[in-house]
C-alpha cells in the first residue's frame, strides 16, 4: 500500500469498528465492550455537556456587556457560572481526552486488542452518564449557585439551590474518572506489544499514565469531600459548619487537594496530544524524549503538593503559605520543560501547516501564556491583590481552554481520519485554527488587565470603569464561539461526505497508522511487533518518505 | 479615571508601589520569555516549512547540557520571584505594633465597619492618611473577602469560633476607593462593596468626633451586655467566682486544665464566649453555658473591647485562677495561695 501523501484514491476497509457487522442495531453500541465504540460513546456525551457549558458561557458574557448586568437577575448569573463551572471541568474537561481520545488510541498505540478491562471501561461510561444525569436533574430543578468550589459555609447550609443532588452526581461521576485511570495503568503496564519497551511508548501514552495515577489517588478525596459537604446540608451534621463546631477552611483543603491535580488532569492529556501532533508534522524525533516523559510523571508528582496556594489569603499559617508559593514555581519547571523541548521540536524539522499543526502551535501559545500566568499567582505577595480576581478567570482559562481545549480539538483532528476513516475540508480546519486563537486571546486576555485593575470574579454587576475590557471580552467571545461551531458543523458533514483518507494519511509513525482507518474492531489484523524508535521517519520505508535523502547527515549542532 | 484605560489601580497604601514593582517585574521576565518562544515557533515554522511533500526533517540529538540549561535558568528566575514575593507577604502577614485598630464584621451581603471610639459605618471604612491600620475580620454567616485594590490588600473573612483574620495596611493617599467582597457569598456577591475614604488625620480626627459616636463606646456596650447577660454572676473581678475573674485577662498567659497555655486574644476570648468548653481554664470546671447563637459578631466584638478595657485592671493576686469550684460565695479568698 502506498501511502505517500498525494493519496492515490484509497477506499474503506470492508470491514471496521463502525461497520458493526458482527451485531445489529443500538444494541451493539450501548451494550459494545470495543474501546473504540466506548470512546465515540464518550465523544457523544461530552460534546453535549461542552454545548450546555458554553450555552451558559455565552449567557455570561451576554450579562457582563454593561456594567448593571444586561441579561438576568443576580441568583440566574450566579447559577449560570456555577453551572458552567461543574459541565465544563467536572462532565467536559475531565473526560475529555482521557475517556475519548485515550480510550480510543491507548490500546491501538500499544498493539493491543482493547484496554485490559472492557467491561468496566463501559461501566465507567454508564457511570459518567449517571452522574450526568443527577448533575442536569440539579440544574433543570433550581439549579445551582454555589460556585463550582462548592466552599462551605455556603454550599452546605445556605444555599437555597439544587445542591444536594449536584453533589451526589460529582460524587458517582468521579468513580468513572477512578476506572478509567485503573483501566489505562493496568492496560499500558500488561498489554505492549512485542517490542513497545516503555521508552519507545508515544508520549501521549507517558500522558495518560501520569494523568491515571492523579485520577485514582486525587478523585476519592473530592468524591468524599463533595459527599461530606452534602451530609452536612442534609442531616445538619457539623464537618465544615463553624456554628457546630465545624471547620470551613477543612473543606477548602481537602477541596483542593483534589480539584488543583485536577488541573494536571486537564493538561497533561493535552500535552501528550501535542508531543504526538509536534514531531508528526515536523517529521523528525521529538526532541528530548526522555525529559517529556519524565516532565508528565514530575508533574503528577509535585501537582499533588501545591494546592493551598489556593489558599494564600484565607489566614492560613505564613510558614504553609511559604511552602506552598514554593512548591508551586517548582512545578513550573517541568511544564517549561515540555514547552522548550517542543519548540527545539521544530528546529531544522520538515514543518507541514496542516491543522493539527496550526491547532498544536496554538496550543503552546496560549498554554505558554497560561503557565507563565501562573507564575504571578504562585508569588505570594502579588496573589494578595490579585487572588480571586479576573486574573485567576483569564489564567485558568488560558490552561483549560487555550491549553486542554485547543489540545482536544488539535487531537480530534489529528486522528479523526483514523476515527472515522474520513478527512475534513483542510483550508477552513486551518482557518477555524486561527479563528478560535484569536478569538480566544480577544475574549481572555482584557481579563488579565481586569484582574489587575480589582475586579473580583463572580460579580453579576461591576462599576462602570471596568465596562470596556468588558466589552472587548464579549466580542471576542462571539468569534470564539464561531472557532467552536465550525469544527462541529465541518466534522460532522466529513463522517459522511469528507475524502477518505486510508490508514496513514500524514503520515505518522505511531503504531495507531499501521492499521487501517477505521480499525477493524480488534484493532490489529496480525499482532504488531515493534522495531522502531518513536517518532522514527528516517528508518521507516513504510511511510514512503524521501529517508533522509536529500538532507545532511544526522548532526544536530552545526 | 474613568475615560482612559488604566493598566493598574491608584497606588495608595504602603503595599502598592510594592506589589507592583513585582508584579513589573514577573511581568518582564515572562514577556521576555514568552517573546522568545513565540518568534522561535513563528521564524522555524517559515524557515522550515516543508519543502517537498516527502521530506523529512534533520535529526537533531538530544544535548543534555541544553536540557539542563532550560532547567536551571528558569529555575533561578522563579526562585527570585519566589523569595521576592515572599519578602512582601511575610511584611503583609505581621502587623506592626502601632496599629489603629478597626472592626469589620461581614455578612450576607453588606459589611459593618466599627472605628475605634465605636462610631459604627455601613459598607464605608474611614481611615486617616499616613497611620497603620489593623482591620479584624469577622463574618457572621459565609466567608467573605475584604479587598481594597487600590491598597493591593485582600484578605477572607471566616465565620468561626476560634479564628479571626486580621489584614493591615497604611493609607498614603487621600482619596474614595472601591473595596469589594472577593469571595463568592451569595446572591448579592457583587454588591457587597464600598468606599474606603483616605483622610487628612485632621479631618478624620474631626470626623469621628462630628458624628457624635452616635452608637457609644463599644466598652460601655460590652459592659452593659457583660450585666444583661448575667456573664457578671460567675465571672467575679476579685477571683472568687466559679469562673475566673476577667482583669488584666487580655493578652496574658491563660493556664489551661491539661497543662498547656494559651494567649488571651481576641481570638481566645471569642471562642470561649461561643464554645466555652473548647479551652477550660485550669482549676475550673466547665459550667458555662455556650453563647453560640445568641450573641451577634458586633456584641462578641463589644465585650471584647470591655474585657480589653478590664486589662490595665490588676488581675486577683498570682493564682487566683483556682477558685473554689463550690462554696465559693461561703468560703471567698480562702483559697489564695
Amino acid at each position: 500500500m502506498n501511502d505517500t501523501p498525494p493519496n492515490p484514491e484509497h477506499q474503506l476497509p470492508d470491514r471496521h469498528y463502525l461497520s458493526a457487522s458482527y451485531r445489529a442495531g443500538l444494541r451493539s453500541w450501548f451494550l459494545t465492550t470495543d474501546h473504540k465504540r466506548i470512546a465515540l460513546l464518550y465523544l457523544a456525551s461530552v460534546t453535549v455537556f461542552f454545548f450546555i457549558g458554553g450555552v451558559f458561557a455565552t449567557m455570561i458574557r451576554i450579562h457582563l456587556l454593561t456594567p448593571e448586568g444586561a441579561l438576568v437577575s443576580p441568583e440566574t448569573y450566579n447559577k449560570l457560572f456555577t453551572m458552567h463551572g461543574v459541565a465544563m471541568i467536572f462532565f467536559f474537561l475531565i473526560p475529555s481526552i482521557p475517556a475519548v481520545l485515550g480510550n480510543f488510541l491507548i490500546p491501538i498505540m500499544i498493539g493491543a486488542k482493547d484496554l485490559a478491562f472492557p467491561k468496566i471501561n463501559l461501566l465507567s461510561w454508564y457511570v459518567y452518564i449517571l452522574g450526568g444525569c443527577f448533575v442536569l436533574y440539579s440544574f433543570s430543578t433550581g439549579g445551582l449557585d454555589t460556585g463550582w468550589t462548592f466552599y462551605t459555609p455556603l454550599s452546605s447550609i445556605y444555599s437555597n439551590s439544587a445542591v444536594t443532588p449536584a453533589v451526589i452526581g460529582i460524587f458517582i461521576n468521579g468513580f468513572s474518572s477512578i476506572l478509567t485511570g485503573l483501566n489505562f495503568i493496568v492496560t499500558i503496564h500488561t498489554m505492549r506489544a512485542p517490542g513497545m519497551t516503555w521508552f519507545r511508548l508515544p508520549l501521549f501514552c507517558w500522558a495518560h499514565y501520569a494523568t491515571s495515577l492523579v485520577m485514582i489517588l486525587g478523585t476519592p478525596v473530592v468524591a468524599i469531600t463533595l459527599l461530606l459537604a452534602g451530609l452536612e446540608r442534609m442531616f445538619h451534621l457539623g464537618f465544615f459548619n463553624p456554628s457546630m463546631g465545624g471547620d470551613p477552611i477543612l473543606f477548602q483543603h481537602l477541596f483542593w487537594f483534589y480539584s488543583h491535580p485536577a488541573v494536571y488532569i486537564m493538561i497533561l492529556p493535552a500535552m501528550g496530544v501535542i508531543s504526538e501532533i509536534i514531531p508528526t508534522f515536523a517529521r523528525k524525533p521529538i526532541f528530548g524524549y526522555s525529559f517529556i516523559a519524565a516532565s508528565s510523571i514530575a508533574i503528577a508528582v509535585i501537582g499533588f503538593l501545591v494546592w493551598a496556594h489556593h489558599m494564600f489569603v484565607t489566614g492560613e499559617s505564613t510558614y504553609a503559605a511559604l511552602a506552598f508559593s514554593f512548591l508551586s514555581y517548582l512545578v513550573a519547571i517541568p511544564s517549561a520543560i515540555k514547552v522548550f523541548n517542543w519548540t527545539a521540536t521544530l528546529y531544522k524539522g520538515s514543518i507541514s501547516w496542516d491543522p493539527p499543526m496550526i491547532y498544536a502551535l496554538g496550543f503552546i501559545g496560549l498554554f505558554t501564556i497560561g503557565g507563565l500566568t501562573g507564575l504571578f499567582l504562585a508569588c505570594l505577595g502579588l496573589d494578595i491583590h490579585i487572588h480571586d480576581t479576573y486574573f485567576v478567570i483569564a489564567h485558568f482559562h488560558y490552561i483549560m481552554v487555550g491549553g486542554a481545549v485547543m489540545g482536544y480539538v488539535g487531537g480530534l483532528h489529528f486522528w479523526w481520519p483514523k476515527i472515522t476513516g474520513r478527512l475534513y475540508p483542510q483550508a477552513l480546519a486551518r482557518f477555524a485554527a486561527i479563528v478560535l486563537f484569536i478569538g480566544f486571546n480577544l475574549t481572555f486576555f482584557p481579563q488579565f488587565i481586569l484582574g489587575y485593575l480589582g475586579m473580583p470574579r463572580r460579580y453579576h454587576s461591576y462599576p462602570p470603569e471596568f465596562q470596556v475590557l468588558n466589552v472587548l471580552s464579549t466580542a471576542g467571545a462571539s468569534i470564539l464561539a464561531l472557532g467552536y461551531l465550525l469544527p462541529m458543523c465541518y466534522l460532522t458533514w466529513s463522517m459522511r461526505y469528507g475524502k477518505v483518507a486510508g490508514p496513514n494519511p500524514w503520515p505518522a509513525t505511531g503504531l495507531e497508522w499501521k492499521t487501517d482507518s477505521p480499525p477493524p474492531t480488534e484493532n490489529f489484523h496480525v499482532t504488531p511487533v515493534v522495531d522502531w524508535e518513536p517518532y522514527d521517519f528516517r528508518n521507516r520505508p513504510d511511510l514512503g518518505l524521501a529517508a533522509g535523502a536529500p538532507l545532511a547527515p544526522a548532526h544536530g549542532d552545526d | 479615571m474613568q475615560s482612559q484605560l488604566p493598566l493598574y489601580p491608584e497606588q495608595a497604601s504602603n503595599f502598592a508601589p510594592h506589589i507592583d514593582a513585582l508584579m513589573i517585574f514577573i511581568t518582564s521576565v515572562c514577556v521576555f520569555f514568552a517573546a522568545a518562544i513565540t518568534f522561535a515557533i513563528i521564524y522555524f515554522f517559515f524557515k522550515y516549512h516543508r519543502k517537498t511533500p516527502d521530506a523529512v526533517g534533520i535529526v537533531t540529538h538530544e544535548d543534555p547540557r541544553l536540557e539542563v540549561a532550560w532547567i536551571i535558568v528558569p529555575l533561578i528566575l522563579a526562585m527570585a520571584m519566589f523569595s521576592w514575593g515572599a519578602v512582601v507577604y511575610v511584611d503583609y502577614r505581621h502587623t506592626p505594633s502601632d496599629t489603629l485598630d478597626i472592626y469589620v464584621v461581614g455578612k450576607q451581603w453588606m459589611w459593618k465597619i466599627q472605628q475605634p471610639n465605636g462610631l459604627k459605618e455601613i459598607n464605608e471604612l474611614h481611615v486617616p492618611v499616613g497611620r497603620n491600620i489593623r482591620l479584624t475580620l469577622a463574618s457572621e454567616d459565609v466567608i467573605h473577602d475584604f479587598f481594597v485594590p487600590a491598597f493591593r490588600v485582600k484578605m477572607d473573612v471566616i465565620p468561626g469560633n476560634n479564628h479571626y483574620n486580621t489584614m493591615w495596611f497604611r493609607p498614603t493617599k487621600a482619596g474614595r476607593y472601591h473595596f469589594f467582597c472577593s469571595q463568592y457569598c451569595g446572591t448579592n456577591h457583587a454588591l457587597m462593596g464600598g468606599w474606603v475614604i483616605v483622610m487628612e488625620p485632621t479631618e478624620y480626627a474631626a470626623w469621628l468626633s462630628g458624628s457624635g459616636g452616635a452608637d457609644g463606646n463599644p466598652v460601655t456596650a460590652g459592659e452593659k451586655l457583660f450585666a444583661e447577660k448575667a456573664c457578671a454572676t460567675c465571672h467575679l473581678a476579685n477571683g472568687t467566682g466559679r469562673a475566673p475573674s476577667l482583669n488584666g485577662l487580655f493578652g496574658s498567659q491563660v493556664p489551661l486544665a491539661g497543662g498547656a497555655t494559651v494567649v488571651a486574644d481576641e481570638a481566645y476570648i471569642r471562642e470561649s464566649i461561643l464554645q466555652p468548653n473548647a479551652k477550660i481554664v485550669a482549676g475550673y470546671l466547665p459550667l458555662m453555658p455556650a453563647f453560640q447563637g445568641q450573641v451577634t459578631e458586633e456584641q462578641i466584638l463589644a465585650l471584647t473591647a470591655y474585657i480589653k478595657s478590664l486589662q490595665s485592671l490588676p488581675a486577683p493576686a498570682k493564682g487566683s485562677g483556682v477558685a473554689p469550684v463550690r462554696g465559693a460565695e461561703t468560703a471567698p479568698a480562702t483559697e489564695k495561695k
